[in-house]
């Protein structure tokens, strides 16, 4: 079974080289980004990429759960380096488009108002702080069931995520309405149909 | 107009286009606008003139007087570069085939050859690309038919073999690759308007204080300032208004956006 093969694989790596992996990409851009490897605009091209990878990741933190149900196989032990670097890429999206795309305050404070693709983009963006800051075993304790609760914000997250894209195209594209695809396909895998109640053998 | 415009490069110029053709992407029609055969290429031009046909690219080039125009074009994504056009006026080549009197209108439409044209196989747009312009536009001696650029014979990705370029209107106006030029008396099609009317108006003026209901258009990202390059603030009318600002006396250009 490659359910089994995978799970022996992994059963002894641990999860703190995604992290170091995780770094790569940003620094790999910025690497570009001086040397002139991004094209004519490396600043749109690292926020974009940014953007992306970071759905990418948010979409990869939502097939962990489906995975194991449907096919056995367990990454759970990597869903917390997955989602951080989500998060860490979507923070890198932002800062680009602050400091270095739109730069003038007043201007991001009217955008944010007044176009809904950023406005759905902050708000996903703000609703995964408090997730990335409690990802970590002491909140998971303090918390307790309350964490899970919490935790469930990313079913509202990704799709605000894969909106955010596909309000900012221009024309019909394909791309965006994909993701959308994917992550409204990973939310209903967690449906559960109410179990038909076991009724009591008569007598 | 604004004077001492710096060119981008021609690596700038030819690297980060529009032309949903061939892809959305920046990058799309620099990789695959090699497809696209250019010669031979035939302009139908109908509609109300005097002297309709189907003119030979090469016959309109050979009559044409080629001149340099260095403009900034400023597209509506709300990012400008600077391009040293080669071309003629629309209007010279309007006048050799006879405007008739009743004709108000010009419109343009792009070649759509699906074998050629990978971009084709989505429905991005409403194909075939169409444009058009009020006949005063068209005839003012702004508008430009571009056939190159830095001396150079314009690149598939560019739009060869002719083009349209507006310099005070969004990028998107200046219609590429023409394989038909109609004069006519009724406002023409045009593709983003009936994509998104809310989003793109006919007129398409560059103006700053119109907003993209997505976007702001007060300021633009100036393309080539590199990492840490500065946004400038959008001019009406892209800088060109003393040249045109009178075509649209009188009328509300929030509502004629």
């Amino acid at each position: 079974m490659i359910a089994d093969r995978i799970n022996r694989a992994t059963r002894k790596v641990p999860a703190w080289p995604l992290y170091i992996l995780g770094a790569l990409p940003p620094l790999w851009l910025l690497f570009q980004g001086f040397t002139g490897g991004l094209g004519v605009d490396p600043v749109k091209e690292m926020e974009h990429q940014m953007g992306l990878w970071g759905l990418w990741l948010l979409i990869a933190g939502l097939c962990v759960t489906p995975l194991q149900r449907f096919a056995g196989v367990r990454l759970i032990k990597y869903r917390r380096a997955i989602g951080l670097t989500a998060f860490f890429y979507i923070f890198l999206h932002l800062l680009i488009w602050l400091v270095l795309d739109v730069q003038i305050v007043s201007q991001i404070i009217a955008d944010i108002y007044k176009r809904p693709y950023i406005t759905v983009g902050m708000a996903a963006f703000v609703l995964l702080v408090p997730l990335a800051l409690t990802s970590n075993n002491w909140s998971i304790r303090k918390l307790g069931p309350r964490w899970r609760q919490l935790h469930k914000l990313v079913y509202v997250i990704v799709p605000l995520g894969g909106l955010h894209f596909f309000l900012l195209v221009k024309g019909f594209q394909i791309e965006p309405l994909i993701y959308l695809g994917v992550i409204f396909l990973l939310l209903a895998l967690r449906i559960r149909l109410p179990r038909r109640k076991r009724t009591a053998p008569a007598e | 107009a604004p004077e001492g415009l710096e060119p981008n490069s021609f690596e700038d110029i030819t690297n980060y286009n529009n032309y949903y053709e061939f892809g959305t992407g920046k990058r799309d029609p620099a990789e695959n606008a090699h497809m696209l055969t250019t010669s031979p290429w035939t302009v139908k031009i109908d509609g109300m003139v005097d002297r309709p046909g189907d003119y030979q690219f090469e016959d309109i080039l050979a009559k044409a007087q080629i001149e340099e125009r260095i403009y900034r074009l400023r597209c509506v994504e709300a990012w400008s570069m600077v391009i040293p056009w080669n071309g003629f006026t629309l209007a010279s080549l309007l006048g050799r085939v006879g405007v008739q009197s009743g004709a108000k209108y010009v419109a343009f439409e792009t070649a759509t050859r699906p074998e050629e044209m990978p971009g084709l196989r989505y429905q991005v747009l409403n194909w075939p690309y169409r444009e058009g312009l009020r006949l005063d536009e068209a005839m003012h001696p702004l508008t430009l038919i571009a056939t190159g650029l830095y001396g150079k014979d314009l690149p598939n990705q560019n739009g060869a073999p002719l083009r349209l370029v507006v310099p005070w209107k969004y990028g998107f106006k200046g219609i590429k690759s023409i394989v038909r030029i109609t004069l006519q008396d009724t406002e023409p099609f045009t593709s983003w308007n009936d994509a998104n009317p809310r989003e793109y108006g006919f007129y398409s003026n560059v103006n700053p204080t119109v907003d993209h209901p997505r976007w702001s258009q007060a300021t633009e990202r100036v393309i080539g300032a590199g990492l840490f390059g500065s946004r400038r603030e959008t001019e009406m009318f892209n800088g060109y208004g003393e040249e045109v600002a009178s075509l649209y006396d009188g009328m509300d250009l929030q509502k004629n956006f």
